[in-house]
C-alpha cells in the first residue's frame, strides 16, 4: 500500500464546509469515481465536516490517496477535540439528535460509504473516518 | 391567478445562506400572495439533510401562507444519495423538470379553487 497524496483542511467556520466537499469533489474526480460515488461521497463529507463543525467545536478534515495494488481509496478523517460522544451505539441510531438537526449524520453517512469507522469518549474529542474505494 | 415565484439555486451555499433563503421566500409569498413557489435544484450537485430540511421547511411555511411548493430538476445521483442518507423530503412535492412543475402548480390551483 502507498500514499499518494495526503492534506489537510480545518473545519472552523461554515465556509470550510463548503471548502470540504469541494476538496473532496475534487479528490474524488482525481479517483474518477462514478457520478454516484461522487455524490454519495461528497454528502457524507458536508454531513461530517458538519458535525465537527457544530458538535466538536471545530476541528480539521485530513484526506489520504492510497494506492492498493490496482485500486485506489480515498480516506476522509474528521477530528475534533470537542466533548465527545458518551453513548456511541445511541450517536449512531437513526433520528437520534442531540441538537436541532435530523439524527441522519452519522447513521447516513455511514449507508452512503460502506467503510465508516467513528472513535469518540466523553473529553477525547471526536474521529470519524470513511474510506471509499476506486 | 396567484403568481409563481421562482427560485433556481445555482451555487453550493453556506448553511447560512439556505436559512436566508427560507426567510426571504416567506416574506416574498406573503408581500407577493403568490400560491405557487418552484425551486429549481437542477445545479446542486448534492443535497445533505440541512438543505433537505430546508427544502421541507420552505414547503411547510409556504402551504401555511397557502402556497404550492414544487422543487424541479434533481439529479438522479442527488436523489439516490439522499434516499440512503434517510431523507424521504416528506411533504415536499417533486417534478422532473420546470415544466411538469408548472403543470403540478396549475392542477394545484385549480383544485384549491383558483382559476387559471
Amino acid at each position: 500500500m502507498s500514499v499518494e497524496r495526503v492534506g489537510t483542511l480545518l473545519l472552523e467556520s461554515e465556509q470550510h464546509v463548503v471548502a470540504s466537499r469541494q476538496t473532496v469533489r475534487a479528490l474524488c474526480q482525481l479517483l474518477k469515481l462514478s457520478l454516484v460515488e461522487q455524490t454519495k461521497m461528497i454528502t457524507a463529507a458536508s454531513e461530517l465536516s458538519r458535525n465537527t463543525l457544530i458538535h466538536g467545536g471545530g476541528g480539521r478534515m485530513r484526506w489520504e490517496v492510497l494506492q492498493v495494488g490496482l485500486r485506489m481509496g480515498l480516506v476522509l478523517h474528521f477530528e475534533d477535540e470537542g466533548p465527545g460522544i458518551a453513548d456511541l451505539k445511541l450517536a449512531m441510531t437513526d433520528g437520534w439528535t442531540s441538537g436541532s438537526g435530523m439524527g441522519l449524520g452519522l447513521p447516513g453517512s455511514k449507508r452512503l460509504v460502506g467503510d465508516f469507522e467513528i472513535d469518540s469518549a466523553p473529553g477525547r474529542g471526536t474521529r470519524v473516518s470513511i474510506t471509499k474505494w476506486k | 391567478m396567484g403568481a409563481t415565484l421562482l427560485v433556481t439555486i445555482q451555487v453550493d451555499m453556506l448553511d447560512q445562506t439556505a436559512l436566508a433563503l427560507q426567510d426571504d421566500l416567506a416574506e416574498r409569498i406573503a408581500k407577493t400572495g403568490a400560491s405557487g413557489v418552484m425551486i429549481d435544484i437542477s445545479a446542486l450537485e448534492i443535497v445533505d439533510s440541512f438543505v433537505g430540511r430546508m427544502l421541507a421547511s420552505i414547503s411547510g411555511i409556504a402551504r401555511i401562507l397557502s402556497a404550492t411548493t414544487v422543487v424541479v430538476g434533481m439529479q438522479p445521483a442527488v436523489a439516490i444519495t439522499l434516499v440512503e442518507l434517510g431523507l424521504s423530503l416528506e411533504g415536499v412535492k417533486t417534478a422532473l423538470n420546470v415544466e411538469r412543475g408548472l403543470e403540478v402548480l396549475r392542477r394545484a390551483r385549480e383544485e384549491s379553487g383558483l382559476v387559471g
